[in-house]
């Protein structure tokens, strides 16, 4: 196609000394020069093959190298401001630890003792468990709130003074209820989670276009049939707004909750590798955190994005 | 003929911030059994008003409203309404758009295949066969437009009602729709209640052209018996005198007797 842009561009220029026949003209010229271009590669693979990869080339540098440049910008600031000594640590002697850990990241020595995968597989677990209970309570309360105005009347104080409290303050109360850390360390996370989702779904109701209730109207569909065929398709994308929303505070705030309650988990992992001095590894669970975030993150956009009809 | 809608003083008030606005008042029409009918005015005049009155998706205020001599309680199978903006919904596909309406309608006494075979009926009638497995962002708007009237036609309706159905369409897909449904009409026999405020396509398409007088408190100014003969076709009727008699007393009554004075 590298072709044909510089065929069109020339072209371009003749016909604005000629005039608009020329002009014409010249457009009938470069498409031919187009399909030329395109047929290119199957009349000479070898060219043809080599200039289509060159130019895949140059779109995946375009593409990879602002953000490999931002890496490689932080990682040098960061050597400027450890390499006359302190208590933080170069990046390369970070770089060598981080081989170290996962060179295996899944050995037990102990319940205190385990591989960064485990740590990482036991916060997962928690968010999951914690985040999948606040799914099913705050959906269909959020349905509920959505449909009933008087519902959402009633609940919207309650959750407009909750939402603000950070989940953090919820730890003893959890503490309290459950009299063990690991469970607590699940109700924080299902006490942040639920808002977005709660809210996020209730707004989905109210915003389902009057359009598709009409259509309901006219052909007289069945509550079940509304709520299947219309009001859940409809809802979906703020639904999924909501979840990936509760799953980014859950991952935030399970860090904290396992500083504070021990066991397993990035947390708790964290908490005593400070303990043991060992700053390095925190940098090193400061790049795992971020980048099971953007996994999670990126994975439920992906997900919105299919269920996303609005654009399409 | 008999009468399949009647509507008689009807009045319809709507309370606004501003306190209660009349939109409609003293509407007294007879719809009869497989007559076209358009309803036509000045923007705001409360011609959709009227249509999802006789839909049933709002009540009036005052006056009866009788669809074969029952009272309109809300909306029923028996009369099925094509949208303006086609109201399909974007994550079904055209089939299940349809199906959906056929289901409803239908499922209760018939089978699959013959549910299968009303829908397949239905989208072949608009001419969209080979578009059933399409999503709406699929297809064109006229195509849109065209499922959405398959969707109410598959409902087998007494009375077909259509608010501004082509307003949305470009001139030329408009025309080829409006044809269509001229024949569509003629084969199924179907009463037609349309929304328009196309001149041309008021005459084009209908028996009757009620003509509404502007708002607030709108209401029925003239209505104008369209004596032309069926088949009509586009064409010949620019020729006929009667056509134009017909236009120039829908246009007569919209510029001259109702010229709006604000807008």
């Amino acid at each position: 196609m590298t072709l044909a842009v510089v065929a069109d561009r020339n072209d371009a220029g003749t016909a604005e000394v000629k005039g608009l026949r020329a002009e014409l003209a010249a457009r009938g010229k470069s498409r031919t020069v187009k399909v030329v271009a395109a047929d290119a590669p199957a009349a000479v693979p070898g060219r043809g093959g080599g200039a289509r990869l060159g130019e895949w080339m140059r779109a995946l540098m375009q593409a990879s190298l602002p953000p490999l440049a931002g890496l490689a910008l932080l990682i040098g600031l960061w050597h400027l401001a450890t390499m006359n000594g302190g208590g933080i640590p170069t990046p390369g002697k970070t770089w060598d630890a981080a081989v170290a850990i996962f060179a295996d990241p899944f050995y037990r020595a102990g319940p205190n003792d385990q591989g960064i995968g485990w740590n990482v597989l036991a916060s997962l677990q928690r968010v999951a468990i914690g985040f999948g209970i606040a799914a099913l309570v705050g959906i269909p309360a959020g349905f509920l709130l959505g449909r009933f105005a008087v519902l959402s009347r009633m609940m919207n104080p309650i959750i407009s003074l909750l939402r603000p409290v950070s989940p953090l303050a919820w730890l003893p109360i959890g503490l309290l209820v459950f009299q063990r850390a690991d469970p607590a360390a699940t109700w924080t996370i299902f006490i942040c989670s639920i808002w977005p989702m709660i809210l996020n779904t209730a707004q989905g109701v109210t915003r389902v276009p009057q359009d598709y209730l009409n259509v309901a109207r006219v052909l007289n569909l069945s509550e079940w049939k509304v709520f299947t065929k219309i009001l859940f398709p409809a809802v979906l994308p703020y639904m999924l707004t909501g979840i990936r929303l509760s799953i980014g505070t859950a991952w935030l705030v399970i860090v904290a909750a396992e500083m504070l309650t021990g066991g397993v988990g990035i947390g708790f992992w964290v908490w005593d590798e400070w303990n043991n001095l060992k700053v390095e590894h925190i940098i090193i669970a400061i790049f795992v955190i971020g980048i099971v975030g953007l996994i999670l993150e990126q994975a439920l956009m992906l997900v919105a994005r299919r269920f996303n009809y609005e654009s399409r | 003929m008999k009468k399949i809608v009647q509507i008689e003083n009807v009045g319809q008030v709507f309370n606004t911030k501003n306190g209660p606005f009349t939109a409609l008042r003293d509407i007294t029409l007879d719809i009869h059994e497989g007559e076209s009918i358009s309803l036509i005015g000045h923007s705001g005049c409360g011609k959709s008003t009227l249509l999802n009155l006789i839909a049933g998706l709002t009540r009036p205020s005052s006056g009866v409203m009788l669809c074969d001599g029952r009272e309109i309680a809300g909306p029923g199978p028996e009369r099925a309404v094509v949208f303006q903006n086609h109201s399909l919904l974007p994550w079904l596909t055209c089939y299940d758009n349809v199906y959906l309406a056929v289901d409803r309608v239908f499922g209760a006494k018939e089978g699959k295949a013959k549910l299968k075979q009303r829908t397949q009926d239905a989208l072949a009638l608009v001419g969209l066969s080979h578009a059933e497995t399409k999503f709406p962002h699929e297809i064109s708007g006229g195509m849109k437009q065209r499922v959405g009237i398959a969707r109410a036609l598959s409902m087998e309706p007494r009375i077909l009602l259509m608010d501004e159905p082509f307003g949305a369409l470009d001139a030329l897909t408009r025309a080829t729709l409006q044809d269509e449904l001229v024949k569509i009409l003629a084969a199924t026999k179907a009463t037609m209640v349309m929304v328009t405020h196309d001149v041309d396509e008021a005459v084009l398409l209908s028996d009757r052209v009620v003509m509404l007088t502007n708002g607030p408190a709108a209401m029925i100014g003239e209505i104008l018996d369209v004596k032309l003969e069926r088949p009509r076709d586009r064409l010949a009727l620019a020729e006929l005198p009667e056509f134009a008699h017909c236009r120039a007393a829908v246009l007569d009554f919209l510029y001259k007797k109702q010229l709006k004075r604000a807008a």
